[in-house]
């Protein structure tokens, strides 16, 4: 299991948090970003909200756009410069900053490539700031479903997150946790590749839907909502019951406020800094 | 202008997204790769696990090679003197026409018609065994996958199991209709069928006088070749004819023969699935008296000194062939090989194949995007192949291209368009403040099931959810802001 770089616990009273929603949430997915305030806000962390990022640029340059990118990755930069800690509900995105930012910076030479360098390892993704950095496992949610878990792909293999959501979900009151069946493969979604070669990736996401099927359980969670969209889309179409939404979601979920997050931004846990 | 290089366009090749879905739809095929791959996929985790110091031995393979990469200028000139000390005959082909032609020259010189092949990806790359029928010289693969697809008239569609996309009923019926000699009541269990196929070759290796190799490594310190294999083919052809010939690409060189320890413990671990494979041959020049007497070594370029001018595609040269990557990915696992158009299928064929041939046909521009970028083969290579990177880096290659040709222009202003929108903060809140309301009060409850043109591509198979009515950043601030107004 990879550490989180710049794990530090003990340091985290003072640390200004920033959330890094990522395009597709702020357009398509709000409620993860509104989970992952609710859940830092009730444990005594305050959230900000750099209004002026966009996107981390990952859709452009796994399109080829590599100059194009550049310009989203000096926005980045420039709006979450000032933070401790950023951090997000998407481990694409997150590797977007660990894995290529550096390359391309590098690349484009001069400051960027210095600022790119400072910022990184301040940048995590929701189960590395919960599991490694303010080293909470059991967070008070209350979930009493059977949920089944898919780690995205960037998650698993360029972030590391190893058993982190696992672990976070199974100490959540009421939840059992039912395995996944080939979880470890790719749902098909790919960014562009769902569109380009939308043959191959419905064969993959049909296959994903299987697993989830044979799962048994009532609720998919995932780490990502770009997969969350690919599999949902094609779990609608076979068994509109069974629930999908992000981790976060179910663990910003509680017994005595249930889902109204959504509506509403919690109060700041009582002793905390702001 | 430069001849071609690069492994052959097998006929009727079309780009990935359409050889994809064809490929997809044919019966049974599926299946096949599915239960194939799997097990083979199982079977080398197994044997990994065993291995306490598995990515100690990956990051030595992948330190051998690029040592060599950035040296192999020297290192083949070394390999070559030890050769032609031991006694091989070395020659030099900057591309597949002339390795064929100094192939054919050698096989010719002998007046034999007939020769046995060494499973050789090399040769395949090239098309030589075509090449040779053209020219009146059959030349017969003897390796079990590789003598099928020859039979059926196939194309190969994996690196190491060829025949990955036929069953064994397939096969029966082949033999059975091809193969001289086969008894009626010839069944279709793999030992019968293996039977059958080493009574068949035993002839042709008894009478065959030249032989058409590749190799796994060569040695430079000390001028070995070496050939992993598991069916003892390769120890016949290595063995008994008078002539050997062997072809092989420039960066298979390792520069000494301790390296080989590396390199046998992560090949057929990766490969096979297995400790040990059961033939491994290693050979030095001529001993007189004993095997081939005349023993020649074809160093291919074929692009890959192209692949080597690219400061990150270089990566790819690596690769020791194993396929571990094809038989992890998902892509893969679904269209099998003939998708790919031409010998290297798979996550190594998407960025082999692009750089030893160059990004001139639409099919190689397309093999960098046959790929969801999982990274499931990168977990797996041997040799630390950064795939992915790679795969991103030639994708932008192939826009670069486009660009510089006026192709693809409608895709290039979508991007264009995304990059404003999404460069500049007041466009982007724009868009989200204006766009959402209308796209969520436009979208049933149930999001959309069918959309036109390019969304069609999406709804195929899935359906889109209904925006939501407002964006993230919007309920933030109309929360924070009464959250002020409060305290």
């Amino acid at each position: 299991m990879a550490e989180t770089p710049g794990s530090a616990a003990g340091q985290t009273g003072c640390m200004r948090i920033a959330l890094f929603i990522t395009c597709v949430n702020d357009a398509m997915f709000p409620d993860s970003g509104k989970a992952t305030a609710a859940i830092l806000r009730r444990l005594g962390h305050d959230l900000e909200f750099p209004a002026a990022q966009t996107c981390c640029g990952q859709p452009l340059f796994n399109s080829g756009y590599r100059r194009e990118t550049v310009a989203l990755l000096d926005g980045f930069v420039r709006a979450f410069a000032d933070y401790d800690i950023v951090v997000s509900p998407s481990a694409s995105c997150v590797s977007m900053v660990h894995d290529v930012y550096p390359r391309l910076a590098g690349e484009a030479g001069g400051a960027l490539a210095s600022d790119v360098a400072s910022l990184t390892g301040r940048v995590v993704e929701l189960s590395q700031l919960l599991v490694d950095v303010l080293q909470v496992r059991d967070i008070g949610a209350y979930f009493p479903h059977s949920v089944t878990y898919h780690p995205a792909c960037h998650g698993l293999r360029v972030l590391q997150l190893g058993d982190r959501y696992q672990r976070l979900l199974r100490a959540v009151e009421g939840l059992t946790l039912v395995d996944l069946p080939r979880a470890e493969e790719c749902c098909g979604f790919g960014g562009t590749f769902a569109l380009k070669n939308a043959d191959t990736s419905s064969a993959m996401v049909g296959a994903k839907v299987d697993a989830v099927l044979a799962s048994g359980a009532q609720v998919l969670a995932t780490s990502d909502n770009s997969c969350l969209m690919n599999i949902a889309g094609a779990l609608v179409r076979h068994n509109p019951k069974i629930r999908t939404m992000h981790a976060a979601e179910i663990l910003a979920t509680t017994r005595d406020d249930g889902e109204r997050w959504r509506d509403r931004l919690p109060a700041l846990a009582a002793g905390s800094t702001r | 202008m430069n001849a071609p290089t690069g492994p052959v366009r097998w006929p009727g090749s079309q780009p990935f997204p359409k050889a994809a879905a064809a490929q997809l739809a044919k019966p049974g095929q599926r299946e096949t790769l599915e239960r194939v791959t799997h097990q083979i996929r199982a079977k080398r985790a197994g044997v990994v696990a065993e291995r306490d110091d598995w990515q100690d031995l990956r990051r030595a393979g992948e330190r051998i090679k690029d040592r060599t990469l950035r040296h192999l200028d020297g290192y083949l000139e070394q390999a070559e003197d030890a050769l032609v000390r031991a006694g091989a005959v070395v020659h030099w082909a900057r591309d597949a026409a002339e390795a064929n032609r100094i192939v054919h020259d050698l096989v010719a010189a002998t007046g034999e018609r007939e020769v046995v092949k060494v499973k050789s990806m090399a040769t395949a790359e090239i098309g030589l065994n075509e090449y040779l029928a053209e020219r009146g010289i059959s030349a017969v693969e003897t390796d079990l996958a590789e003598l099928i697809v020859q039979m059926g008239d196939d194309l190969p569609s994996h690196i190491v199991v060829p025949a990955i996309h036929r069953n064994r009923h397939e096969i029966r019926d082949l033999f059975a209709q091809r193969m001289p000699g086969v008894p009626a009541d010839l069944r279709d269990s793999p030992e019968e069928l293996a039977g059958q196929a080493r009574r068949h070759l035993r002839q042709t290796f008894l009478r065959a006088k030249v032989a058409v190799s590749g190799a796994n490594f060569v040695v430079a310190d000390s001028g070995t070749l070496v050939v992993v294999e598991s069916e003892g083919n390769g120890r016949m052809c290595l063995t008994l004819p008078e002539r050997l010939i062997t072809v092989v690409g420039i960066e298979k060189v390792v520069p000494t023969f301790a390296d080989l320890e590396v390199f046998l413990q992560l090949l057929p671990r990766s490969s096979t699935g297995e400790r040990m494979n059961p033939y491994t041959s290693l050979w030095t020049g001529v001993q007189p008296g004993d095997g081939p007497q005349e023993v020649h070594v074809v160093f291919l370029d074929n692009g890959r000194t192209a692949a080597l001018a690219d400061p990150v595609g270089r990566q790819a040269l690596r690769c020791i062939r194993c396929s571990a990557c094809l038989n992890v990915c998902p892509v893969y696992e679904r269209t099998g090989g003939h998708a790919y158009g031409s010998v290297y299928p798979g996550p190594i064929g998407a960025i082999i194949t692009p750089q030893l041939r160059g990004m001139d046909d639409e099919v190689d521009r397309s093999l960098p995007f046959a790929s969801s970028l999982c990274g499931a083969c990168f977990e797996v290579c041997p040799v630390r192949i950064d795939i992915p990177q790679v795969l991103t880096h030639l994708r932008a290659r192939a826009v670069d291209y486009e660009r510089e040709h006026g192709q693809r222009r409608g895709e290039r202003a979508a991007f264009r368009a995304a990059t404003a929108g999404l460069g500049n903060r007041a466009l982007y809140e724009a868009g989200l403040r204006v766009g959402l309301p209308i796209a969520h009060a436009v979208t049933g409850e149930g999001g959309w099931h069918r959309l036109p043109s390019v969304g069609g591509k999406w709804t195929q198979s899935r359906d889109v959810p209904r925006p939501p009515r407002s964006s993230f950043r919007s309920w933030w601030a109309q929360q924070t802001s009464e959250e002020d107004a409060s305290s």
